[in-house]
């Protein structure tokens, strides 16, 4: 009986831990503005929509890794998922939920943009430095 | 460690410090037990589960690093760190007082029921020092992000030793969580310490779910 409310209580609390911890995350990298080449490139201008969200990462994917955002960016994954989940179960019982999950999975979308947008900038100081040498 | 000594100063994050060197020392002495006795051997497992629950109590100093920064305007830090290690003692004689009915393989039983209420004990605290972060209306990005991170470390134990107690049949499930969750709390923790300086900040009200 003991264990079962401590593992109940325990899912419930990781939950809430989670979903603030990926909001820690987004809200670190949401007042930064995208560069004019990255709003070309993905066409976002200033809020993305969560359908950006798998086009991004595909470009994501193409740019060479950063150690210091690989954690936070599969965090953000994993939380974009969850909230697609949560929608498409949840939302037609309760509307305001799935116009939550939405506006958070635009926000993942932007996290990801931004994170994009890092990584371009990264290549690009590496290429010069290498072009320098 | 390294991290935060670059990052921060030692005085500051001291708690969180001593966590991580700890957290090395016990590596190095499981290793030592794990090549000398093996993986299934009674000596490794009661190392294993002692040395873990030691880690947790630093874990607890940790939390009260961290309590000490939230509330250090506040002027109540003594009374919380008593009040934190009386919870501590409570919780080593609440447990020992539940599995001492039960006389037979009792050091075992002791060891995984002490790991689970510590590691509870430990969420309720994680908790509230969160719900005090939003009250507070807490900025500081770090602090918040290694209060989160404590948090789900916390809850992935708790939630482990529970189900490891209600169904020892379900190995797969709760053998893999906790060192799943051992390997997350210091890569959370170098993110927050290596991504955000000390007064790097955010809006707190991005944080709760339901906005405000």
């Amino acid at each position: 009986m003991m264990a079962a409310i401590i593992f109940i209580f325990s899912v419930a609390a990781l939950m809430q831990f989670f979903v603030s911890y990926c909001r820690s995350l987004i809200a670190a990298s949401a007042r930064r503005a995208l560069s004019s080449d990255v709003q070309d490139v993905i066409g976002i201008r200033r809020g993305a929509s969560g359908e950006d969200f798998d086009r991004v990462m595909q470009y994501l994917h193409l740019c060479q890794d950063r150690r210091e955002d690989r954690n936070g960016i599969k965090a953000i994954g994993a939380y974009f998922r969850l909230l697609g989940a949560v929608g498409t179960i949840m939302g037609k019982l309760l509307p305001s939920l799935q116009v939550w999950t939405e506006s958070e999975r635009s926000q993942c979308a932007y996290f990801a943009a931004v994170a994009l947008d890092r990584r371009i900038a990264h290549n690009r100081d590496m290429f010069a430095e290498q072009m320098s040498a | 460690m390294v991290c935060s000594l670059i990052r921060a100063p030692l005085r500051r994050y001291f708690t969180l410090n001593l966590y991580m060197v700890m957290s090395v020392l016990v590596s190095a002495g499981r290793y030592v037990e794990f090549s000398r006795h093996g993986l299934t051997s009674s000596e490794y497992v009661y190392f294993y589960y002692y040395s873990d629950a030691i880690l947790t109590i630093c874990l607890y100093f940790a939390l009260m690093g961290l309590y000490a920064i939230v509330f250090e305007e506040l002027e109540v830090t003594m009374r919380l760190r008593v009040f934190m290690m009386l919870l501590l003692i409570g919780t080593t004689l609440f447990s020992y007082s539940v599995v001492h009915q039960s006389e037979s393989r009792m050091l075992t039983r002791y060891v995984i029921e002490i790991s689970q209420n510590l590691y509870f004990v430990g969420l309720i605290l994680t908790y509230v020092l969160w719900a005090a972060l939003l009250k507070l209306r807490e900025s500081r990005v770090r602090v918040i992000q290694i209060v989160l991170s404590l948090g789900m470390y916390f809850s992935i134990n708790a939630a482990s030793y529970a189900l490891r107690n209600a169904y020892p049949d379900l190995r797969f499930v709760w053998a893999f969580l906790p060192p799943a969750a051992g390997m997350f709390l210091p890569v959370a923790w170098i993110y927050a310490f290596m991504r955000f300086d000390d007064e790097a900040r955010l809006a707190p009200s991005r944080l709760a779910a339901v906005p405000r």
